[in-house]
């Protein structure tokens, strides 16, 4: 059995299947087996949160799930989120802002703060706080984070009302 | 680190998983969302040959009110106990503490029954169990077994399952009328691991507690039960509590580690208390005082 197992799941909308040793965790097979290296392996025992990845809609640590886990789920990365331009306005906002310095663990904190802004219409500065404190940071002292991600929610409510607008005009 | 290598078996019903762990006893760890053992094995402070992966048995997984328990299976995750109607109508302690389990991202894998069967003794939901005088189900080669939550707990990653056993289900008894819950824990930072904390639950009538349940965690080797008889069914006064938070001193035995001294941890503990019977019966008065 410690041969290596059959896994089908779909990462990014496309379907993988792979044979995976039962020892290879999530962030290692995406980053090894897929190439998939925007989602990046910190301290490996889930307190750092830098591997978040989604698994079924979810947000969950990477480094903390077997492969063989991921067996038939739906499992997106950085890249996945990134590519069909769901964040992209959290992506910009963490530019203007200069939330994010080295980069390492920006993708795990904006898929973070993406399901908190899918949850939440408008948090407050605590409530961002809360949902992204399982995620370090060691360069920026997250107060950019925080207004980047408070941007992003005022905006997105902002915009949805001027659609519906702009629907109306003739 | 990573995990060093490993057999794994999905298991695919109860009994299969029974059978898995009686072949290979100390050989095997059963894994459920991972949010204990994963970490244990990439440190490398755990080695099993064989992982018995129980996360397909659906049959483990929900919520669900049956007669006069609140019954929850093993598989049900953090995340689903937190947006329970059925857990906050019944056992809203439970509802509360999930929110100082680690992070989303964790909540969203971990589950009740890897948190019981793992057995840490800073962890939140075994004192919540024995707050709720919950009862643990368990199913072995010889049947099922049904071990309340005060006797289930032994010590460090150290519970009453036997090698053999799979914990299949929680059973917490419906509240009787005018239940109350109190919650708090220190921690460094939020998520962290408590330093101490305290889950109660208490019976309140008229201004007086009838009954009360507080459990103390992250101050021994398990969840310590701590019995205050003079607390119930009188008046309490700053005098009468005074006594009980001394009283702390023998009913607990708190460790020194690099979190905290054993005299923070009495301090810590006293204050908790305190703070739970001003809490419980509306009296902020008898609180006064009693500052982290």
């Amino acid at each position: 059995m410690t041969a290596p197992q059959a896994i089908a799941l779909q990462v990014n909308g496309e379907r993988v299947e792979a044979h995976v040793l039962p020892r290879i965790n999530l962030a290692d097979f995406l980053r090894e087996h897929l190439k998939l290296t925007g989602t990046h392996v910190g301290c490996e025992h889930g307190v750092c949160g830098a591997c978040t990845v989604r698994v079924n809609g979810e947000i969950v640590r990477s480094c903390l799930m077997l492969a063989v886990q991921a067996n038939e789920a739906v499992v997106e990365t950085i890249e996945g989120l990134s590519d069909s331009g769901e964040i992209s306005d959290l992506q910009e906002a963490f530019r203007a802002r200069n939330a994010l310095q080295c980069g390492y663990c920006t993708p795990a904190m904006l898929i973070t703060a993406q399901e908190l802004l899918k949850v939440e219409a408008e948090p407050d500065r605590d409530q961002i706080r809360e949902h992204l404190s399982g995620n370090y940071c060691r360069c920026t002292g997250y107060q950019a984070i925080v207004d980047a991600v408070e941007a992003t929610a005022k905006a997105r409510k902002n915009k949805a009302p001027r659609n519906r607008d702009a629907g109306r005009a003739p | 680190m990573k995990a060093p290598a490993f057999d794994y078996a999905r298991a695919t019903s109860v009994a299969h998983a029974i059978a898995l762990l009686a072949e290979h006893g100390e050989r095997a760890k059963v894994l459920s969302g991972g949010q204990s053992l994963m970490p244990a094995m990439n440190l490398r402070l755990l080695a099993p040959d064989l992982i018995v992966d129980i996360g397909a048995l659906d049959e483990l997984r929900g919520i669900k009110t049956q007669g006069d328990v609140l019954s929850i299976g093993a598989l049900t995750r953090h995340v689903d106990l937190q947006h329970s109607g059925e857990v906050a109508a019944h056992a809203p302690l439970l509802k509360e503490s999930i929110t100082h389990v680690a992070h989303p991202a964790i909540r969203n894998r971990g589950t009740i029954g890897g948190s019981l069967a793992h057995a840490d003794p800073a962890s939140e939901l075994p004192a919540c169990a024995i707050a709720l005088n919950a009862t643990i189900v368990v199913r072995g080669p010889q049947g099922e077994r049904r071990i309340p939550a005060e006797e289930f707990f032994l010590g460090i990653y150290e519970t009453a399952l036997s090698l053999e056993e799979l914990l299949t289900s929680v059973e917490v008894p419906l509240p009787p009328p005018h239940s109350q819950h109190y919650f708090c824990e220190f921690a460094r930072r939020h998520g962290d691991y408590a330093i101490v904390g305290l889950a109660a639950q208490a019976v309140v009538k008229n201004g007086r507690l009838t009954d009360l349940r507080p459990v103390f965690f992250g101050v021994g080797d398990k969840a310590e039960h701590v019995q205050v008889p003079a607390l119930l069914n009188t008046e309490v006064t700053r005098e009468t509590l005074s006594e009980a938070l001394q009283g702390l001193e023998q009913a607990l035995d708190p460790p020194e580690d690099q979190q905290a001294s054993r005299a923070m941890r009495f301090h810590l503990a006293k204050v908790l208390l305190a703070r739970c019977v001003a809490a419980l019966l509306s009296s902020p008065d008898l609180a006064a005082g009693a500052s982290a």
